[in-house]
This record gives C-alpha cells, structure tokens and sequence, in this order.
C-alpha cells in the first residue's frame, strides 16, 4: 500500500539502526507513549536493533487499556438496558469489569453492536428511533474530534435518541505525570503522530521546557520508529531537549484547527482517573453543558447512579506497572498462563493496543530483519 | 486506536460531511472529509474511524524515504552482518 510499504523497507531499517549503534554512547532509557507504536516495535522486532545501552520502555498509550474499571462497569450496566443499543469499538468487548465484560453483557441479551466509526452508532440511531443508542467514546485526541463531529451532526439532524458515554483521555497531562512520578526514568520520548496530527506541537514545547527531556513526534512504520529513536539518542547524546517532528508526511506545527476546533467545541477537559494509574488532573475529557443532551451519564443518570464510579480491578493484574513502563509483560507472573486474550486478568492483554497483547501475539516467534520487510 | 491509514480520495459528496471514497489499496470505504476540507479528488489522507484527519504531504514523504535511501547508500559499505 502505498505511504505504508515503503517505510517498512529492510536495508532502510539496517542503516537506521546502524546510525543508532553509532550514536548511542551512554544508557538511555526512551518511552515511546502510543500502543500502536509499542505494536509496531514488538511486531517488527524493533527494540533486537538497539544497542544494549539504549532501554526502550513501553507507555500508557493505549486508551481502552487506561479506561476506568468504573466506566466499564457502567457500560456493561448500560449495556444491559432493555430499549438500548450500545455502541463500542471491538477491543472494549472483552475488557475486565468488575464482575464480566461487553461480551458477557451481549451473551445475556444486551444489544452490543461493534462499531468502526461514531458515524455508524449515529446511523444505527436514525435507523432506530424507538430505541436509544448509546456509543462507547474511547480514544486520545486522535479520536475525540470524531465523536464530537458525529455530536454536531446528531444535533444538525435533529437526532434525539444518540448519546455518548464519554471515556476520552488526553496525552501530555499523562506525559507530565509520569515525569513527575517518584523515581521516573523516562529520559526522553516519542511522542505520538497521530494525536499530534490533531493537536499540533505546542503542548510538547511546555512539557520540554518545564522538564528538560527531549520528545520526538514519531509516526507507527518501522523506519519512522526507527528514525524517531534516532533523532531522539542524537538530542541526549547532544545533551539537547527539543520537540521534534519526524513524521512531517501528517503533522503540522500547529496541528489540525478544524478537529482543536471541533473538539473544544463539544467538549472540555477534566479531570479523569486512568485505570491502574490513578487521577491524573485535566487529564480527560467530558461533554460540554451545551452539549449535555448528548451526555448518556446524563440522560440515564439514575442508572449510572445505581454502578457508581468504583469498580474492582483483579487483584493479580499488574497492568498499572505495564502502563507506567515499569513492568514488561513477559515479566508478569500471570503472563501468558492465568492471563490470555481468552482469559485476560486486564486490559492491556486485550487491546489493540495493549502492550501484553502485543507481547503475546508475536514474541513467541523470532524477529528478523525479514519481517521488517515481509510483516504484513 | 490511534491507529490512521492513508488512502487515496477517489470522489467526493457535498454535504455537512463531505463524505468521500477513499481508496486503500484497492479497498474502497466511505471517510467523512470534514475535518480536512481542503483535500480534493487526488490528495492522499490519513484516514482514522472513518474521518480523514491531515492531508498527507506528499513532498514530506518523499522528502523522508529520500533521507532513508541516502542513509542506506553511506551505511553500505560497512554494513556486515544483519
């Protein structure tokens, strides 16, 4: 496909990581922050390039994984509602709530319907008035100027029967904490393409000056990974700390100012706990008052009421280490035997996105080169 | 989730949003434009749930996988073993 194939090229691949080897002279470690990207670097075999001085730690990047047990729990009860059509996208199906997942919620009757778009949960509205239909907004800022476009729309069409319920996370208020966090040693980071797509380099430019570390904004190929590691041991090396663009091909300095506008159109940020992490200040997002008829926490209020925000988390899953880079996967003891993708204890070994999912499904194979040029 | 595609625009619909063909290699889908108006039949965009969310710069792309293949051609000659 073309603007994806050429950048998973091997001799491309061999020379970055050769520049490097050569660039590396002292420890690092780097977090990348997106789960795409930690995808990416696990599926290609990315990190057996690095030289042993330079760490890469996997971040919290991965928005359905940091979704609140709480939330799910009120999705699933939502979920169950005769008269409801809930929306979500697939990999929030088998996430752990307290007690059972979306999936068990369908099992029993609930109408859950997996959904591409927030544009297809506004159809299945239009295409059924009796009923209300609730979208799961899960997403970092990548995500939330779709929802929010689908808001205003419902809203031009006169649609009253669409709501959502809102899960948003934002990714620097997420970068500030793990800089802050007590014995942090996150040196530098890639920061993610495609929410800077949306939001632009200026947010980076606060993180840089206030914390001194170099951020590079990466893209999800292998070479643009491999590039974005690059640039980011030259700046530690160089004892530099500046926001750099590497994925040029879809990130403007500024952003896109049609999604910031949408989005802070329809909604503002708030405070918002991430699941195994904690509260993290203005660090979601939630639907403006304008905008509250849209608003399912709203408009089934005693309903949610009736879940609360709480939630239990499985005992034995360590996926808050996972998110904050503290833990690898494969060094988890539920790793791979009382936690699978059939049977998981946490979120991260069922998202797309999730750092053990990545791990389960291609680190048991040898990475090489080739896959780099012959991964699918 | 942030995972985005780029496809190639094939068509597009006036209407509150803008909704275009997009081809991805082939596998033609329905991507609402409204956030990247500028895009015209032709553009390549990175396409993320069903909106397009940045035009992508062709010359930039080009731009990088010249930089890669220069890259390639220094690091030859003492590239040995993979």
């Amino acid at each position: 496909m073309k603007y994806v194939t050429e950048f998973r090229d091997s001799k491309a691949a061999r020379a970055l990581s050769e520049a490097i080897r050569r660039t590396v002279r002292r420890p690092w470690t780097v977090m990348e922050v997106c789960g795409g990207q930690t995808h990416a670097i696990v599926r290609f075999g990315l990190d057996a390039l690095f030289p042993p001085d330079l760490t890469l730690v996997h971040g919290p990047g991965c928005p359905v994984c940091v979704t609140p047990v709480g939330l799910i729990d009120q999705a699933i009860h939502l979920a169950s509602l005769p008269g409801v059509v809930f929306c979500s996208f697939g990999d929030m199906l088998r996430v752990p709530g307290s007690a059972r997942d979306l999936f068990a919620a369908k099992a029993a009757g609930g109408d859950v319907r997996v959904v591409y778009s927030p544009l297809d949960a506004l159809a299945l509205a239009q295409a059924h008035p009796d009923r209300q239909v609730i979208c799961f907004a899960v997403g970092f800022e990548t995500t939330a100027p779709a929802f929010a476009a689908a808001v205003v729309q419902a809203r031009r069409l006169g649609v009253k029967n669409f709501s959502l319920l809102v899960a948003h996370v934002l990714v620097p208020p997420a970068i500030g904490a793990i800089l802050n966090a007590p014995g942090n040693r996150v040196q530098g980071f890639l920061a993610a393409g495609h929410v800077c797509t949306v939001m632009g380099c200026e947010e980076y430019d606060e993180l840089v000056r206030r914390h001194r570390v170099p951020i590079v904004v990466t893209g999800f190929e292998p070479l643009d990974i491999l590039e974005g590691v690059l640039l980011l041991v030259r700046q530690l090396e160089a004892g530099r700390a500046e926001v750099e663009n590497q994925y040029a091909r879809s990130v403007r300095r500024q952003g896109n100012p049609e999604a910031q506008a949408i989005l802070r159109e329809v909604f503002e940020p708030a405070p918002r706990a991430w699941r195994g992490i904690g509260e993290i200040p203005q660090s979601g997002l939630r639907l403006r008052h304008a905008y509250a008829e849209f608003d399912a926490v709203e408009r089934f209020r005693g309903d949610v009421a009736l879940v609360g925000e709480g939630g239990v988390e499985d005992a034995e899953c360590r996926s808050g280490l996972v998110l904050q880079g503290l833990l690898k996967p494969p060094d988890c003891p539920a790793f791979g035997n009382r936690c699978t993708p059939e049977r998981p204890l946490g979120a991260p070994m069922v998202s797309s996105e999730g750092a053990c999912a990545a791990y389960f499904r291609y680190r048991r194979r040898t990475d090489s080169l080739q896959e780099v040029r012959h991964g699918e | 989730m942030c995972l985005a595609v780029p496809g190639r625009v094939l068509h597009i619909e006036e209407g509150p949003l803008l909704t275009a063909t997009v081809s991805f290699g082939g596998v033609t889908k329905d991507v609402s434009l409204v956030l990247v108006p500028e895009a015209t039949v032709g553009d390549y965009v990175i396409v993320h749930v069903g909106f397009a969310i940045s035009k992508l710069d062709e010359q930039a792309a080009q731009r990088s996988l010249e930089a890669f293949a220069a890259l390639s051609e220094l690091g030859e000659p003492e590239e040995s073993a993979p």
